[in-house]
């Protein structure tokens, strides 16, 4: 035995510490730094899923069923397989729309209608109550045991019940965490960081009691089967059949049921969709959190089966060996440990669980009664905020109160189990609407009332109403007879189908009624304009875009009225904040002069459909706004002419970037004819230049010696001497030009024939001996003993040669100048090299070097060439498959090479 | 909704381990057999299950399976606009 005070200490250490966790991660929040806004966080906050009645109701289930507490998990692992398909759907809808529970999604995709609202809350409410009230007992349960001797809980009047305490604080965390703030996206960061950090705890404690009894108490797995095979009573808790035949259709109906509710169970949806941060979390919570659960069920067969034999069968209550058997073999400190990791389960389950029932009564019940009974829309500049919050935290308190009363009134008759099981049911009811909803278009909102009705009352009917009479409320003849005494409405057997379990029965039949009528009303008509339009939003979200989304609204409205309305419901700072953002956003200077047209509209139904609820904002948005109901033909036009919007942008997004490409293009032709035009104008400017030089001094000669008769012989000799020469200058001159012309337009004639490299290069140097020696520059020339012979037009690779040396005779300083012509040779061809001292090229010219009509700017040295002679010497050596280069980094000078390939074929000729 | 290959593996995998969680595969199982010592029938469940989550692990996780979705994801980009032809050249 514990002491009393121990456990409440232990509890109660537990609870503020929870409190500095949230509080915590609110303010790590408000910094900016969030810590759910991650993929871990998130798939541990889903483990909200495995409560009280995971971490004792399991136990108990394992140790008379064997297996057969597995399918609730299978299902939800099955339901993960799909999620990045299904879930993320979910999401994507919840965050387009503002969706903030599941009642409001329902009510959202059937045409924001507040009856189907405030029916899916009841139903949730009904269903949820005596979860609540389970997670309460198994605390009050699991206290009693520690440190009560006998461990039986006796009736204690609620001032000293520690559950009615529990409650109260579970309440004030609610309150605190879940109903502090509005905000529009209903997200509590700090209630989400600390239903993770409670997973952590609940994961631990449990791996901890199983290895304690695995390892402690017996001698390991292998032990502990051999020695449960040796009782033949707990044999068949190892097998699938057990003695008799297997119930497949209780096992498929379990999967299937816990399937559905590790979804629609509010507090699922309130984690899942509501709380997600980013849809990319999805990614990894979708097997991270099946993960989790595989863990925690990991020794929930090894603790029932150690149980079993510790105490002997029957001897002890099963859901509680995770605290008996620590408890029993002395391990006070892990039975506490123990205690606290099951109150940390069901602590998770009641915050989540009271702060997504709670906003769906404000919202979904209390509000739109408020706005029909006090005129709330038509009074002034009132602030609802305030009010608003006021009735969340009433809400968060209501739930939790009727989840104590109904944990005194009934909570002795059933055991865990039953209790989540009836609860499953209920929102199982939700499944076809809102999956329906996701995927078909057809469903009306007749039809979703329907549906839920059907199936909400065959719930009630089949799994209710038995288990209230099973409590001894009600006359059990009634089960066992039927009303009336007629058979064929007997709750567990209706219509004389027999053959089931009660709530695979009660499965079957409500699911039936509910998708037959949900299915069925929705045929009857077709939907009208504002159900086709949700419709379209929902089935379709994932080919939409915020940008190009259709807005189903027409009327009137008033700026002035749609901003005090979000002034009065989302409070003012927090209004003109979004509405100035929405302002810029649009490109108007700020919130006043907003046009009310029906994105404007739309925008502030958005916002305000977080804080109050889609069906509320409606009837708000209504009640300042002029409206036009939209028939299902003006839906397709609108939906036809956003998608014809979105096809013309696109259109003409195309056409746009095809035209910015052609101007592109044309703009780079452009400007390169524009520089082959100024290089033909220098060209024609320089090549004017050059004739008129030997023009000039040709007739400046002539004219003197006209006019003076009696010349000297030797005189008019040295002149006539001069004219000669100035116009063979002349003539070399037109001649490059006549060249280039030709070999650029192919006309040229190439005369190939066996070139002895060696040979040439020896002729070239020999005939520009002259020239290097009037300007006092050595000349030194590398040859190797024997050159490869070439296939090439012998008289062209002398002129590039010959251009290549007077180049360097040109540029080589006077005197001083040095000239290196070297030769070399290998496996591919032939290397020629001319290097000078010369100033070589600038940095930069490199290429331009090359470029026809190019001169460099070096002064009157320059003066003699054309401009042509590299380009020319180019032209050559690419025509005989090799290549022409100014060798890079040789400093100080230039040094210029060609390189020819060796012929292919030994012999033959090359003429093209 | 299913058009990556990523979401059509991810709906196999489900029909999978629905068909092998239920009637009547999962009866294969029911033997008086042990493996090291832990009895076969639970033993095969928890595998089962732990094989399952590993396979949606790594198709969820595999970064070549990422780039396939988002490429299902966004129908509407466009490949880059070639690059301007080269200037003519002299």
């Amino acid at each position: 035995m514990l002491l009393p005070a121990l456990v409440i200490a232990s509890s109660f250490a537990y609870l503020l510490l929870l409190f500095a966790v949230a509080y915590w991660a609110d303010r790590r929040a408000q910094t900016g730094r969030s810590v759910i806004a991650n993929p871990w966080t998130y798939a541990l906050s889903l483990a909200v899923y495995c409560t009280a009645w995971t971490y004792f109701g399991s136990v108990g289930r394992a140790a008379s069923g064997g297996v057969w507490f597995l399918p609730i998990y299978l299902g939800p692992t099955l339901v993960m397989l799909l999620g990045w398909i299904v879930l993320r759907k979910m999401i994507r809808i919840a965050k387009a729309y503002r969706i903030t529970s599941i009642a409001d999604f329902v009510a959202s995709r059937y045409g924001k209608s507040p009856l189907l609202a405030g029916l899916v809350t009841l139903i949730a409410v009904v269903g949820i109550v005596p979860y609540i009230a389970l997670q309460l007992k198994a605390v009050s349960a699991g206290y009693a045991l520690l440190t009560v001797p006998g461990g039986v809980a006796e009736a204690a009047h609620w001032s000293r019940d520690s559950a009615f305490y529990v409650a109260l604080v579970l309440a004030g965390f609610a309150m605190v965490f879940g109903a502090r703030h509005l905000d529009t996206t209903e997200r509590h960061e700090g209630m989400v960081a600390a239903i993770a950090f409670e997973s952590v705890v609940k994961l631990v404690a449990f791996l901890l009691v199983g290895f304690f009894v695995v390892y402690g108490l017996f001698d390991g797995l292998g032990d502990l089967f051999a020695r449960t095979q040796a009782v033949p009573q707990l044999q068949q808790l190892l097998r699938l059949e057990q003695g008799g035949q297997f119930a497949w259709a209780q096992w498929f109906g379990l999967m299937l049921l816990s399937m559905f509710s590790v979804v629609f169970l509010p507090r699922q949806f309130q984690v899942m969709v509501v709380e997600n941060v980013r849809e990319d979390h999805l990614r990894r919570a979708v097997w991270v959190f099946p993960l989790y659960m595989l863990l925690i069920n990991l020794f929930v067969l090894p603790i029932a089966l150690g149980g079993l034999l510790y105490f002997g069968p029957g001897q002890a209550n099963a859901e509680n060996f995770v605290l008996s058997l620590p408890l029993a073999a002395g391990q006070h400190a892990l039975a506490l440990f123990a205690f606290v990791g099951g109150l940390s389960a069901a602590t998770g389950m009641v915050i989540v669980e009271t702060v997504a029932v709670s906003t769906m009564v404000s919202n979904e019940l209390v509000l739109p009664l408020l706005l029909r009974w006090r005129h709330l829309r038509s009074s002034g500049g009132q602030d609802f905020t305030r009010l608003l919050l006021g009735i969340r935290r009433a809400a968060i308190l209501g739930v939790l109160v009727l989840g104590y009363v109904y944990f005194h009134l009934a909570g002795e008759a059933y055991a865990l189990v039953s209790i989540g099981l009836i609860s499953f049911a209920a929102v199982a009811q939700f499944a076809p609407v809102v999956l329906g909803g996701m995927y078909w278009k057809g469903g009306t909102r007749l039809g979703a009332l329907a549906g839920l009705l059907a199936g909400f009352l065959m719930w009630a009917y089949t799994l209710m109403l038995p288990s209230i009479a099973k409590s001894g409320w009600l006359d059990m003849g009634f089960i066992a007879h039927g009303p009336w005494g007629m058979a064929w409405l007997r709750p567990e057997q209706l219509l004389g189908l027999q053959g089931f379990d009660g709530l695979t029965h009660s499965l079957f039949w409500s699911m039936l009624a509910n998708v037959v009528a949900y299915v069925g009303v929705s045929l009857w008509r077709a939907p009208s304009g504002r159900e086709a339009s949700q419709a379209l939003l929902f089935v379709d979200v994932f080919e939409r875009t915020a940008g190009s989304s259709p807005v189903f609204w027409r009327g009137r409205a008033n700026t002035q009225d749609l901003l005090r309305l979000c002034e009065r419901f989302l409070g003012a700072a927090k209004a003109r904040a979004l509405l100035d953002g929405y302002a810029q956003r649009v490109g108007v200077r700020n919130a006043q002069a907003l046009r009310p047209d029906a994105r404007l509209v739309q925008f502030v139904e958005t916002q305000l459909a977080g804080a109050v609820g889609s069906a509320s904002a409606r009837a708000l948005v209504a009640s300042v706004a002029e409206e036009e109901t939209l028939s299902p033909e003006d839906v397709l036009r609108i939906l036809d002419e956003a998608s014809q919007i979105r096809a013309y942008s696109r259109a003409l997004e195309d056409k746009s970037r095809s035209l910015e490409q052609a101007t592109a293009e044309l703009r780079a032709a452009n400007e390169q004819l524009q520089s082959l035009d100024r290089l033909k104008d220098d060209f024609m400017s320089s090549v004017t230049h050059e004739l008129r030089t030997p023009l000039t001094s040709i007739r400046a000669l002539a004219e003197l010696m006209q006019d003076d008769a009696g010349m000297p012989q030797a005189q008019r000799q040295q002149f006539v001497g001069i004219i000669v020469a100035e116009t063979e200058r002349l003539t070399r001159l037109v001649n490059q030009v006549l060249d280039m012309a030709k070999i650029e337009s192919g006309h040229a004639e190439w005369h190939v024939a066996p070139v002895d490299m060696r040979a040439l290069v020896e002729r070239a140097v020999a005939t520009t001996a002259e020239v290097f020696r009037e300007r006092a520059a050595q000349v030194q020339v590398q040859l190797p003993d024997e050159a490869p012979v070439l296939q090439a037009d012998p008289d062209r690779i002398l002129q590039v040669l010959l251009n290549l040396l007077s180049n360097a005779a040109k540029f080589v300083p006077s005197p001083g100048g040095q000239v290196q012509v070297r030769l070399t040779s290998d496996a591919q061809g032939v290397t020629v090299c001319v290097q000078d001292n010369g100033p070589g090229v600038q940095p930069g010219h490199e290429a331009m070097i090359f470029d026809r009509f190019h001169q460099t700017d070096l002064g009157v040295q320059v003066a003699h060439g054309t401009g042509l002679g590299l380009p020319i010497s180019r032209h050559i050596a690419e025509h005989f498959g090799g290549r022409l280069w100014l060798e890079p980094s040789v400093q100080p000078g230039a040094c210029f090479c060609f390189w020819l390939p060796l012929p292919t074929e030994p012999i033959g000729d090359k003429t093209p | 909704m299913l058009k990556g290959l990523g979401s059509q593996r991810l709906v196999a995998l489900f029909v999978g381990g629905w068909v092998l969680f239920n009637f009547p595969l999962l009866g294969l199982w029911d033997r008086d057999a042990t493996v090291w010592g832990i009895p076969l029938f639970p033993l095969a469940l928890f595998l089962l299950w732990g094989g399952l989550i590993a396979a949606l692990a790594w198709l969820m996780e595999w970064p070549e399976d990422r780039l396939a979705n988002r490429n299902a994801e966004r129908p509407d980009d466009r490949a880059e606009a070639p690059p301007p032809p080269a200037p003519p050249q002299e």
